[in-house]
């Protein structure tokens, strides 16, 4: 594929990814951080958030898996995923995350294994979609071509 | 216009006389590893230096305030603001804030509290405390901008206060100092003079360069 298709590409598959509502503009201010300096300060925050993500997944399953579910315990996680979902712009986990943590209130153990699959859900589709977005940013790279903030944004 | 009032009209209002420019260092606590990450970029891209820690618990290690005498000793890199998360496990942001406006040492110390929860009666709270602000999270890099500009403009503020005394020594030094017309009785003139009215002298000039581009 030739480089201004690529690039296009990329444009088209950010776009969607704010139109569905995956991303939010929160996401947009992660660009603004990247400088020479920091170059890959996108790609590290955001592998960040997955692997912390993962922890406090993998946390919660464990909590609402005990035959008491300790919900002192639960909600903090279900916060903390809220508040690094919102901080790079992961709209759908924060949304999910919301839910989850009015459920964790009710002290309601049905719907919180409910919700906890649809943050799980959102959070695998971010995932994958983001992974997908720095493939593309990386065949441009390859290919010779550059990268600018305004590709990430419109 | 005499060497010495060109010299004063181009002192910084802030009275500073030494040549570095302030660069703020900003103490960042938050127990979000993300969180972390993001607020250290965005005060690092608004020219600040930065030190992240995890818990109000580390911050008061890092201020010295934690009563172990053994804290570290970078202690000397002074701390010019403190930004926190409000809710983290242990001490909270406001805690954290509290502790700080009880201490002699750091309760000038601006204090600026962020929360992902915009409860006005939190705020409020924060706000009667003694923080500076409140940052509703996701904090944004226009939200440091304006926290950056507020505390510098404070800080100016500050030292303009300071600095009428800082003024006059100032003054006393230029007209001390050799310069080709002023005589030794004038300078002492001068220098009496300006000890009385140094704001109306400034103005005075600041009349003469306004007609000048007119």
């Amino acid at each position: 594929m030739e480089l201004g298709q690529m690039q296009k590409s990329l444009q088209d598959y950010t776009k969607s990814l704010f139109v569905e509502g995956i991303l939010d503009s929160q996401f947009l201010q992660l660009p603004q951080l990247q400088d020479e300096s920091n170059s890959d300060f996108v790609s590290q925050v955001v592998s960040l958030f997955f692997q912390d993500s993962d922890r406090i997944l993998n946390d919660l399953s464990l909590s609402l898996d005990q035959k008491v579910v300790d919900f002192e315990k639960v909600d903090p996680y279900v916060h903390q995923l809220k508040g690094s979902s919102s901080s790079i712009g992961a709209q759908r986990v924060k949304n999910a995350c919301v839910v989850f943590r009015s459920f964790c209130e009710q002290k309601n153990v049905e719907a919180c294994h409910r919700c906890l699959q649809q943050v799980k859900q959102e959070y695998y589709l971010v995932k994958n979609r983001l992974e997908t977005l720095f493939k593309l940013e990386q065949q441009i790279v390859a290919s010779g071509g550059m990268i600018s903030a305004m590709d990430l944004g419109f | 216009m005499a060497v010495g009032e060109v010299m004063r009209m181009e002192i910084p209002s802030g009275g500073d006389m030494s040549v570095t420019s302030p660069e703020l260092h900003v103490l960042a606590v938050d127990d979000s590893i993300v969180d972390r990450k993001v607020i250290e970029r965005l005060l690092r891209i608004s020219a600040c230096k930065v030190t992240t820690v995890e818990s109000g618990a580390r911050a008061l290690q890092y201020l010295g305030l934690d009563g172990d005498k053994g804290a570290s000793g970078l202690k000397d890199l002074k701390v010019n603001l403190i930004v926190t998360d409000y809710s983290m496990p242990g001490l909270t942001g406001y805690d954290l804030l509290k502790k700080i406006k009880e201490s002699s040492v750091f309760r000038e110390i601006p204090v600026v509290i962020m929360s992902s929860e915009n409860i006005l009666p939190r705020i409020e709270q924060c706000l009667r405390e003694g923080a500076e602000d409140f940052l509703l999270k996701p904090v944004k890099l226009a939200d440091v901008k304006r926290i950056k500009e507020l505390i510098m403009r404070n800080e100016a503020e500050d030292c303009k206060t300071l600095s009428h005394s800082n003024k006059r020594k100032l003054a006393e030094y230029i007209d001390d100092a050799p310069s080709p017309s002023p005589s030794p009785s004038s300078s002492t003139h001068d220098d009496s003079s300006a000890k009385d009215f140094p704001s109306s002298k400034q103005m005075k000039s600041a009349d003469e360069k306004f007609s000048s581009l007119l």
